[in-house]
């Protein structure tokens, strides 16, 4: 599967493993909830392979640790294309935890968001239907100029 | 008034260019009807019972005279000839092809207007004071913080997909003409006690549903800081505000069931850690002033002595005088008001003839420009003495100068049963009751000021529970009800009306109405005005009289 990053095509290197899936034996790339990182922190410390983490919307901002800043995925998850929470933490995780990494939007949002996804933080995308890559791409210029500041 | 600049035309143009696109995708079946209409809201456009409904912006609801003729031109080329004002300022076409609203917006992008974010749940219109500038009683002229607030929330990233619409107000004087204490947020531009103008920031405030008056949460927020202000309360709301449920969604639930106290120390907390870069310079504030400055007013227009001469030989013109012109900070000039509650024509509704014919009146004698009021009348806020008497006549000959300003017969209506999907009941039928049954100009003067608005839902577009008196359309098995409250207001004493009691039906509402004006009449003090009387006796003599014979 191909994602966007960095308005380029890039073969995704990363696995969601859901909350009731054990740890896959390979050390492959995997991001798991934030509910999962932060109860099992011992035993994901031992997984050899690197761990990124899947936000949800009803995750509090609270509960997210400043040591997520050295994580190098975070993926938010858009259940519904509705529901803007996911903006806001993008803003947060750049703005106010100074994270560096990348910012991934996943599920259900639509190519009509990316623009701004973009401008919020977010800097890679992973569509559910790969034949969208092409119009997903030309997402990114559908404004030149802006009133607010941008993350990126 | 402000003029765009390069970038601003270019965002306009894009977001054309944009909503083009996502219409032709939509018509190939590339966006299901869930996106498209997320989309289409957040670009004006309602699909409503008979056709597709186009809001367009009217930023705290200023017009120049090219853009009214534009307004106009669409009216004739895209609709049936005529088109609406409504209570946020805006106008809406209520007859406009879905295929055909690009062109519609490139039309309104060459006149620097557009429809983005007139409707969705995203940061909506930001309305003002229809006197903004010429108020008497007005601190400062709001409309610059009017447009420093529009810039900002226009595609503003971060909340576009809040949990429900926003609506922010602006106030900048004595009286709250921008019933700004029923909106998700109020700035009132205040002084503080070293002179200085800053702002009182209210959050909470709403209609609708569940009615309910803002609080406020910061008694004087420093210049700088206003954008950062409102993106805290963004914030807080976007992560906070309730998504279960459409109708608890609003920022005023956020506040009521979080508590004030509480929602405050959360938007001062986020405030603390994003203030700092996001300050609006003086600059900013100074070169924005430049584009409100006041109009090269006649420094002799006191000395006329027509306009006396006009007032003593028509008695006509007197009356109207009174009641559809009010003060103008400057001596010699008044603000004319526009009245769009003709008794034969729909509250608010206004033709493509009398649109045209308003611009030439506009370009004679009030400097090119126009106001829309949140009572859904029109303005021309800068008139000279000595003109009043010849715009009366030509305003006259177009029927704008009903002289019902603020009387029981300039009624707030929405569009009702008779163009709304989500409507109940009728709501212009009842306003032509009222209409037919108080024609008597000398009783209406005489019963003074009124407000009354009427709704065909709990949405609650009219505004019905701040109306002093207020009637709620309501579907009983396939019937048509209403509901009466008393002693509402948007103004500075905000108040939600209470229930006088049962609903009645549609036939007796006038009689109803009829009954709460005889019991005014019998217990005012002179010239106390309605809502007076109302909160002085409370609403127990009223109830006893409109339900003494079911």
């Amino acid at each position: 599967m191909q994602i966007l990053k960095d308005q380029q095509l890039t073969d995704n290197t990363w696995k969601f493993l859901p909350d009731d899936a054990e740890l896959p034996d390979e050390p492959i790339n995997i991001t798991v909830s934030l509910r999962r990182w932060l109860q099992e922190q011992e035993i994901l410390k031992k997984y050899p392979g690197k761990l990124g983490i899947r936000l949800n919307p009803t995750d509090s901002v609270e509960s997210v640790p400043v040591s997520i800043k050295n994580v190098q995925l975070i993926e938010i998850n858009f259940p519904v294309f509705t529901d803007g929470r996911g903006f806001s933490l993008a803003k947060i995780l750049r703005t106010q935890f100074n994270y560096e990494g990348e910012i991934r939007a996943v599920g259900e949002f639509m190519l009509d968001q990316i623009y701004y996804l973009s401008r919020v933080g977010v800097d890679s995308f992973a569509l559910e239907n790969q034949e969208n890559l092409p119009d997903a791409m030309a997402m990114f210029n559908e404004f030149s100029d802006s009133y607010q500041t941008s993350v990126n | 008034m402000y003029q765009y600049n390069d970038k601003d035309q270019t965002l306009i143009n894009e977001r054309v260019a944009q909503f083009r696109r996502q219409t032709e995708r939509f018509l190939k079946g590339e966006l299901t009807e869930d996106q498209f209409r997320t989309l289409r809201l957040m670009n004006g456009l309602y699909i409503q019972t008979h056709a597709p409904m186009l809001r367009v912006a009217i930023p705290y609801g200023l017009l120049n005279s090219k853009q009214v003729r534009k307004l106009a031109e669409i009216a004739r080329k895209y609709d049936k000839g005529y088109c609406h004002f409504s209570t946020r300022q805006n106008v809406q076409y209520n007859w406009p092809k879905l295929e055909a609203v690009p062109d519609i917006l490139e039309e309104l992008a060459s006149v620097q207007m557009h429809a983005i974010q007139t409707s969705g749940n995203c940061l909506r219109n930001t309305t003002s004071d229809h006197l903004a500038g010429v108020a008497p009683d007005e601190l400062e002229d709001p409309r610059p913080y009017c447009e420093i607030i529009r810039q900002w929330s226009t595609f503003h990233p971060e909340f576009a997909y809040l949990p429900r619409k926003f609506k922010i107000a602006v106030s900048a004087s004595k009286t709250d003409r921008a019933a700004t204490q029923f909106h998700d947020i109020g700035v009132h531009l205040v002084q503080n006690d070293s002179g200085q103008i800053g702002f009182k920031i209210l959050a909470g405030g709403g209609l609708g549903r569940t009615p309910i008056i803002g609080q406020v949460i910061k008694p004087y927020l420093e210049k700088q800081h206003l954008l950062s202000y409102l993106e805290a309360i963004l914030r807080i709301y976007n992560l906070y505000g309730r998504r279960d449920n459409k109708y608890k969604a609003r920022i005023k639930i956020l506040v009521k069931e979080t508590g004030v106290e509480k929602f405050t120390e959360m938007v001062n907390a986020e405030w603390e850690k994003i203030k700092h870069g996001m300050e609006v310079s003086l600059s900013r504030y100074e070169s924005m002033k430049t584009h409100f400055a006041p109009h090269p007013y006649n420094a002799v227009a006191n000395q006329d002595s027509s306009l006396d001469a006009a007032l003593s030989k028509n008695s006509e013109f007197a009356t109207w005088l009174k009641f559809n012109t009010t003060d103008h900070k400057i001596d010699g000039y008044r603000a004319v008001f526009a009245s769009l509650k003709a008794p034969d024509s729909p509250p608010g509704d206004v033709t493509h003839q009398q649109l045209d014919a308003i611009a030439n009146l506009a370009d004679d004698y009030s400097f090119g420009e126009i106001r829309t009021t949140h009572r859904q009348n029109l303005v021309f806020a800068d008139v000279e003495k000595s003109n009043l008497f010849t715009l009366w006549q030509k305003m006259k000959a177009l029927k704008l100068t009903t002289p019902n300003i603020g009387t029981i017969t300039d009624m707030i209506c929405c569009p009702g049963l008779d163009f709304c999907s989500l409507a109940n009941a009728g709501s212009i039928g009842i306003a032509k009751q009222i209409n037919d049954t108080f024609d008597n100009l000398d009783y209406v003067h005489d019963l003074g000021e009124i407000k009354i608005n009427i709704s065909g839902c709990m949405n609650g577009c009219a505004h019905q529970s701040v109306g002093n008196i207020g009637i709620l359309g309501v579907d009983k098995k396939g019937v048509e009800w209403y509901q009466i409250t008393l002693g509402g207001s948007s103004e500075n004493d905000a108040s939600i009306g209470d229930r006088l009691g049962p609903a009645v039906a549609k036939e007796k509402v006038v009689t109803a109405v009829k009954t709460i004006l005889d019991v005014y009449i019998q217990h005012r003090h002179q010239e106390e005005p309605f809502l007076n009387t109302v909160k002085r006796i409370g609403i127990t003599p009223f109830r006893e009289k409109v339900y003494a014979n079911p």
